[in-house]
């Protein structure tokens, strides 16, 4: 089983566009949906949720309005800027303290520091994870809840589930989309990866992104290639971006045209192979061709 | 003109153009000559310096602080390794108590607690803030170090430079997370950028159910206007929701954009949208 | 001499599980006795800590030696803090790798041989 890992640095480059067709030619997958405050895999593939389990991230601290002496220890030790004087008048004083849940981090701080107790702790459950199936296999994905922490935490438990049910299927790949960015969300999705694909487009922004993107690969020592999608718009910044792959000992396993039917297949909620019966669908198949020899070929670390 | 004025420039999914709308309007509203600042807050993937080529004056590299324990002082106690939620501070046995300082989260729980006081704070570096000028428009930017996670803790520092009086840009990141939520906190108004296609819509929901919970102002551009269906425009007509710009699915766009052109610059005919948004701006 | 081993279950004919931070068991075994607790591992949903919170669990279990297959840069900083040893590429079941560490033949660790996270797999 070879996990294979989609991510791009910038936004918009066509992870998910580029896994919802490598789910479409991939005999025998997994699909994994990481972008998990804006998932979008599951407009392609179609999942008919089999499980659904509550997630829970953290802790959040709530003042009992009964209990509080107004003493205003809570802001005091609070480093989020979580606490406020504009809660109800309890029996002993006219304002309560209260904490916005938005901004409270879970830190536990002011729990431990109440001289009356007035502060509870409890685990929160800050979004949903599901197991499904989709016309491509089986599907792990989550709905992180809104304005919640993205620590990375329930990035990590799809990919432990979805790498459960490929291992128990004994299923050829696990196809993970990912997310922007460099932080929490797209290290706990490529640790450990058997190959990221970073997705870039030839833009300047796009180029800048990537060379953040692949630092931060090759800071967790995980096998990167690229793939070029667009790149057309600007063929010369494409040959700039291949250019600098090269000095990096990067390949770039395809360049994709744009192409409007990329949207228009979107629209219709099927696959770019599904949709696409022309040249388009021929390089994207040349891509995975490319992207399995990779995988094939690579010693397992 | 004077008051100071904050608009967060934010969507849901990647990609859709906040750069593009946000270093455009920068530019066009300080030609207008009002006192305009662009604060790039994508701090994992800042571009709009690529766009707004700003001159630096200012480089200034930001830290959090983390435990640092004195292990004459510690009497190996505990307390700091249970108070922590992290298991950024960790007690092993007598005086031998270890940090993690990537798992830390600057609560400052454990410097509090400690009975001898023998832990104090130590900087840790998360990034860098960058302060410069790029013709009228004052900009500052942060990057997040490679490798580090503290990205909300460099969005509030690069917050922090907005001045008074301005009209404040703040180009958000993509998604709906504590990184999205730090950026356009306190913000006066919120524009959400999406594309008529699926994953737009479907993205610019969970960003519109956000600025709702923030309690936020806000209204809709849509990028790439033409590309896809209409039921960007059908959810916002529904929902009573403004739509206040529609930027056409011109390709030339897309390659100015590619190389690092302003699209008001580059295609003269968009200018009077870019006007048109400024003014809306003001009159908010 | 008491060691834990990480475990896929909870008796000595279970297989050494390859993970550290996220073993599904830690068995602690009484070399000399053979005697054994199963613990259930309480830190396997965990993000950044799990490495360290099953160093803990063996910390307070009492051991002075740790059997496994990987471990990562948290457990093993928090391990070698304590002064417990540590053993990696162990494999086959508690028993078998018991008498791997007995027969001197199991190799010790100089350092972490996974990288951070790296127990996400499977």
């Amino acid at each position: 089983m070879k996990e294979i890992v989609v991510i791009s640095g910038k936004g918009g480059t066509g992870k998910t566009s580029m896994v919802g067709a490598f789910a479409a030619l991939a005999a025998d997958a997994v699909l994994a949906d990481c972008d998990v405050d804006a998932a979008d895999l599951h407009l392609i593939v179609n999942p008919e949720v089999k499980e659904t389990h509550d997630f829970v991230g953290g802790k959040r601290a709530r003042i009992i309005a009964d209990k509080c002496a107004g003493c205003g220890k809570c802001r005091e030790v609070c480093n989020f800027d979580a606490v406020s004087l504009d809660g109800p008048a309890n029996g002993v004083v006219e304002k309560t303290y209260t904490i916005d849940p938005i901004a409270c981090e879970g830190c536990g701080v002011c729990v431990r520091f109440c001289p009356v107790d007035a502060i509870e702790f409890k685990d929160t459950v800050n979004g949903q994870w599901f197991i499904s199936d989709t016309r491509f296999g089986p599907m792990v994905h989550a709905k992180l809840g809104i304005a919640e922490e993205n620590s990375g935490k329930l990035v990590s438990l799809i990919r432990k589930e979805a790498k459960r049910i490929a291992n128990e299927r004994n299923s050829n790949f696990l196809i993970v989309d990912g997310s922007p960015g460099i932080g929490c969300p797209v290290i706990a999705s490529i640790s450990g990866a058997d190959l990221v694909l970073a997705v870039t487009e030839p833009t300047m922004s796009a180029h800048h992104d990537l060379d953040r993107v692949v630092e931060l690969t090759a800071h967790f020592a995980v096998p990167t290639a690229i793939c070029i999608n667009k790149f057309d718009i600007n063929p010369e910044m494409a040959a700039e971006i291949e250019k600098t792959a090269g000095q990096k000992g990067l390949r770039v396993l395809g360049k994709i045209p744009y192409d409007v039917a990329v949207t228009k297949a979107q629209i219709l909620a099927k696959s770019i192979i599904e949709y696409s019966s022309n040249g388009l669908k021929r390089q994207i198949e040349s891509l995975w061709q490319s992207t399995m020899d990779m995988l094939n070929t690579k010693e397992s670390t | 003109m004077s008051k100071g004025f904050t608009v967060a420039v934010a969507s849901g999914k990647g990609g859709t153009g906040k750069t593009t709308i946000a270093v455009n309007l920068a530019h066009i509203a300080a030609g207008l000559g009002r006192k305009v600042q662009y604060l790039d807050c994508d701090v994992e993937e800042p571009n709009g310096h690529i766009f707004l080529k700003p001159q630096i004056t200012g480089r200034r590299a930001v830290t959090v602080d983390v435990p640092q324990v004195d292990t004459d002082k510690c009497t190996g106690c505990g307390e700091c390794g249970r108070i922590c939620q992290y298991s950024a501070i960790v007690h092993i046995t007598g005086n031998n108590v270890l940090t993690f300082e990537h798992l830390c989260h600057s609560c400052g729980g454990c410097i509090r607690i400690c009975p001898v006081d023998a832990i104090k704070p130590r900087l840790l570096a998360i990034g860098e803030i960058e302060l410069g000028t790029a013709g009228n428009v004052g900009f500052v930017h942060g990057r997040l170090r490679i490798g580090n996670v503290r990205t909300p803790s460099l969005i509030k520092k690069v917050k922090s430079h907005i001045r008074k009086g301005c009209l404040a840009i703040v180009d958000v990141p993509p998604g709906t997370s504590c990184p999205v939520v730090e950026a356009v906190k306190g913000a006066d108004f919120v524009l959400l950028v999406t594309e008529p296609t699926p994953f737009g819509l479907n993205d610019l929901k969970l960003a519109v159910a956000l600025v709702r919970q923030m309690g936020l102002p806000f209204a809709v551009a849509i990028n790439r206007y033409g590309l896809g269906n209409d039921e960007v425009e059908k959810y916002c007509k529904s929902e009573n929701i403004e739509i206040i710009l529609k930027l056409p699915d011109d390709r030339r766009i897309a390659e100015a954009y590619s190389t690092g052109q302003m699209v008001v610059d580059a295609l003269c005919e968009y200018k009077e949208q870019f006007l048109g948004l400024a003014h809306a701006m003001a009159g908010r | 001499m008491k060691i834990a081993v990480t475990s896929q279950g909870g008796s000595l004919d279970s297989q050494v599980d390859p993970r550290f931070g996220r073993a599904a068991y830690f068995v602690i075994v009484d070399t000399s006795t053979m005697e054994f607790e199963a613990i259930e591992n309480q830190n396997i949903a965990a993000s950044g800590g799990a490495g360290i919170g099953s160093a803990k669990t063996v910390i307070d279990a009492g051991v002075q030696a740790v059997l496994t297959g990987n471990c990562g840069p948290n457990a093993h900083k928090t391990l070698t803090a304590a002064g417990i040893r540590l053993f990696t590429c162990l494999s086959g079941t508690i028993a078998e790798a018991i008498e791997t560490y007995k027969s001197g033949k199991a190799v010790e660790a100089s350092g972490p041989n996974v990288k951070s996270h790296s127990g996400m797999d499977a």
